[in-house]
């Protein structure tokens, strides 16, 4: 076959690369240029191509960059920003994977004619008895991406390789090292490419939003504190929100960029019986057995049953963040998808 | 059977061209047994001197200057960075066209950003500068001589009639190896020269300092270029430059006449195989007398540059979108949009230059592997 490797410059697609050339496939690789400038930090930054096209080097496969910055910023960035306006918390992650790797890269390596587009993704396709392919969680439970990839349907896995999603991620550093690879000991990448770890969320939302300061009330209304941004304040959240000690834990319930309310109360008022969700997928067909739901990328399960527009827990659940994605896992098979709304 | 062996097609020579055999031959002797400094007083020192001299005059000649104007730098950029930090000195602004190279461009955003009066001259539709908008009161002006995207030669006389005190510079890098210098870089008073470009190595090149133009050395220490560049001479890249800069003289009317040729024939060949194609500042049915002999570039809606690329590259086709960033990835031309030209056409850039290496067969092939491969890209 003739394989587009997506190398981010890290271990897992450097692993990814070398199998996939061993196995004799005609293999090339290319980074993608999703953000940044020349002198940029973090993800795809120079240096982070640098390291993808030294792995190709060594491997004897040819590199190429393609630039994505713009898809990138209309299909994830530019939505994550918008959704935060509305008060809602996306997983920008999954929009790169749909958007950019699943979209546009595999839009162009049919154009190229490239037969299959490999990532460096812990997770693995599993094929049913109903011959629908569907993705799997890999290998390496800590290290499993299967939530992430979540909305792939039969088409497109058909047309995706993951390399290393049989394998844990310390055997895939192993073998790394075994090969001579320069990637071997990096760093695992961080979660939000685009949000550096010294700016953070809130200032990273600042730069690109109007943020709007905002009351935070009880259950009946009563104000007890105050934000600086509604727009970050997620769920669950039960720091930073101006509230005074000594008494017991609050939770944010609610957020309302348009009325600047943030509403908290207790734990048990954070336990819902139901989720109602929008944008539902299924991999092949609805199911409203009982399924194991996931809603952050490693994140606990939560038995549910689907109905209609909404999740009902088999036991009460802590409320999902709107614009969060919900997973559903048959053993360690994704089966559908679906985006948690207000 | 094995596949017939890719024939390299190498249609990037604004790129860099191939370096004249010439060249290098002169260049060897300098990389092994003559490893005089330049600026040492024995006998090995005065023969690189020598070699560095006898450039100077080559480079002098190509040029029209005298041999002292010449000052031999790292490169076309840091000759452009010298030139705009080096004479920058106000009180009136810096002028420097929309469509330059990066070198000039990036530094008077640089110079911008330490408080030094920035003004961006707009472009016509062919790349040439907004004559009005040239303030009389600039103390330096920037504008290339060639632009190297697009290949449009700009006249410098007029700049020179609009503001008659200011100090000019020209990036001369693209056409150094096509152009008469002597007459058309007359006006400037700095000009940007870099070897690889016309056939000599790479890491070396010149900034024009016409004599009684002030120019402040960015490079200080040993003094070395009369303290207009210090640091250890390029000797064998200097070398090299030199007699790359003597052949484009002695060749200069009978390449560009011979390559011009075939550019004009790739040209109407890939115009009419590909009917969506678009030629960048040269309007249907006009000439290309404006154009630099070795560029044709064209926009081809529908396609992205970085596939129509990678496809040219599989089949052995070397080219251009013409610009990229350090990470290697095609980035939205700044050239394009000042000439006016939408985005989405933008996207699907195409820059194709011929150099003194270039054979008909090179132009059969690109006319053969081209257009399935636009095709394809836009499919």
């Amino acid at each position: 076959m003739r394989v587009l490797v997506a190398m981010s410059g890290g271990v897992d697609s450097s692993v990814a690369a070398a199998r996939l050339a061993d196995d004799g496939h005609e293999v090339v690789g290319a980074t993608l240029k999703l953000w940044g400038g020349a002198s940029d930090t973090g993800c795809c930054s120079v240096a982070d191509v640098d390291d993808a096209r030294r792995v190709a080097d060594r491997l004897s496969i040819d590199h190429h960059t393609f630039a994505y910055a713009e898809e990138f910023e209309a299909g994830v960035v530019g939505p994550y920003v918008a959704a935060h306006a509305a008060g809602a918390t996306p997983n920008p992650c999954m929009a790169c994977n749909r958007e950019v790797k699943f979209g546009a890269l595999l839009a162009r390596a049919d154009r190229l004619g490239f037969d299959a587009v490999a990532t460096g993704h812990h997770a693995r396709v599993a094929v049913g008895d109903d011959g629908v392919r569907r993705v799997a969680r890999g290998a390496d439970a800590a290290k499993d991406q299967s939530y992430v990839l979540a909305g792939l349907d039969h088409e497109r896995l058909g047309r995706v390789l993951f390399p290393v999603g049989s394998s844990t991620k310390d055997v895939v550093r192993a073998e790394a090292a075994a090969r001579g690879l320069r990637t071997a000991a990096k760093p695992d990448s961080q979660d939000v490419c685009f949000i550096t770890r010294t700016e953070g969320r809130s200032r990273f939302l600042g730069r690109r939003l109007a943020l709007t300061p905002g009351r935070v009330v009880d259950r009946a209304g009563a104000p007890v504190g105050t934000v600086d941004a509604v727009e970050a304040v997620t769920i669950g959240q039960r720091r930073g929100l101006g509230l005074p000690g000594g008494t017991a834990p609050r939770y944010v319930l609610a957020t309302d960029p348009g009325t600047a309310t943030v509403v908290v109360g207790s734990e048990d008022d954070l336990r819902v019986p139901e989720q109602p969700v929008t944008a539902v997928g299924w991999a092949a067909g609805p199911d409203d057995g009982e399924l194991a739901w996931q809603a952050s990328a490693h994140g606990g399960l939560r038995p549910g049953r689907f109905a209609a527009d909404r999740v009902r827990w088999t036991a009460r659940q802590r409320r999902i963040a709107p614009g969060q994605a919900l997973v559903a896992y048959a053993g360690d098979v994704v089966v559908g998808w679906a985006t948690a709304a207000r | 059977m094995a596949p017939d062996p890719v024939v390299p097609t190498y249609l990037d020579h604004a790129a860099s061209t191939p370096m004249r055999p010439e060249a290098v031959e002169a260049m060897v002797p300098f990389l092994t047994t003559h490893h005089g400094n330049p600026s040492g007083s024995h006998a090995a020192a005065r023969h690189a001197r020598r070699a560095v001299d006898d450039a100077r005059d080559a480079v002098a000649a190509l040029v029209g200057c005298r041999p002292g104007e010449v000052v031999f730098t790292s490169g076309g950029t840091e000759a452009d960075v010298t030139a705009l930090v080096g004479a920058s000195l106000g009180p009136g602004p810096l002028a420097v066209s929309a469509v330059e190279h990066a070198a000039v461009r990036d530094t008077a955003h640089a110079l911008a950003a330490r408080g030094v009066p920035v003004v961006e001259l707009p472009v016509d539709g062919r790349g040439r500068v907004d004559l009005d908008a040239v303030p009389a009161n600039a103390a330096l002006i920037s504008v290339g001589l060639a632009n190297n995207e697009v290949g449009t030669i700009h006249p410098l006389d007029a700049l020179a009639e609009r503001a008659p005190g200011a100090v000019i510079h020209t990036d001369a890098v693209q056409a150094a190896a096509w152009l008469d210098l002597p007459t058309l870089a007359a006006p400037a008073h700095l000009v940007a020269l870099s070897a690889h470009k016309l056939g000599g190595p790479k890491g070396v090149g010149a900034l024009v300092v016409r004599e009684g133009t002030a120019c402040a050395p960015l490079v200080t220490g040993g003094g070395q270029e009369r303290g207009r560049r210090s640091g250890t001479p390029n000797v064998p890249g200097i070398v090299g430059f030199g007699v790359a800069a003597r052949m484009a003289v002695e060749e200069r009317a009978a390449k560009a006449g011979r390559v011009a040729a075939l550019r004009d024939r790739l040209a109407t060949g890939l115009l009419a195989a590909v009917g969506t194609a678009v030629e960048t500042v040269v309007p249907a049915g006009s000439d290309r007398n404006h154009v630099l002999p070795g560029h044709l570039h064209l926009c081809l809606p529908g396609t992205a540059a970085d596939e129509v690329l990678f496809l040219l590259d599989q089949e052995g086709v070397a080219a251009t979108a013409a610009s990229s960033c350090a990470s290697g990835a095609t980035s939205p031309s700044h050239v394009l949009a000042a000439l006016g030209v939408a985005d989405d056409v933008a996207r699907g850039s195409l820059r194709l230059t011929l150099g003194w290496s270039t054979t008909e067969a090179d132009v059969d092939r690109a006319l053969t592997v081209i257009p399935p491969v636009v095709a394809k890209a836009a499919a």
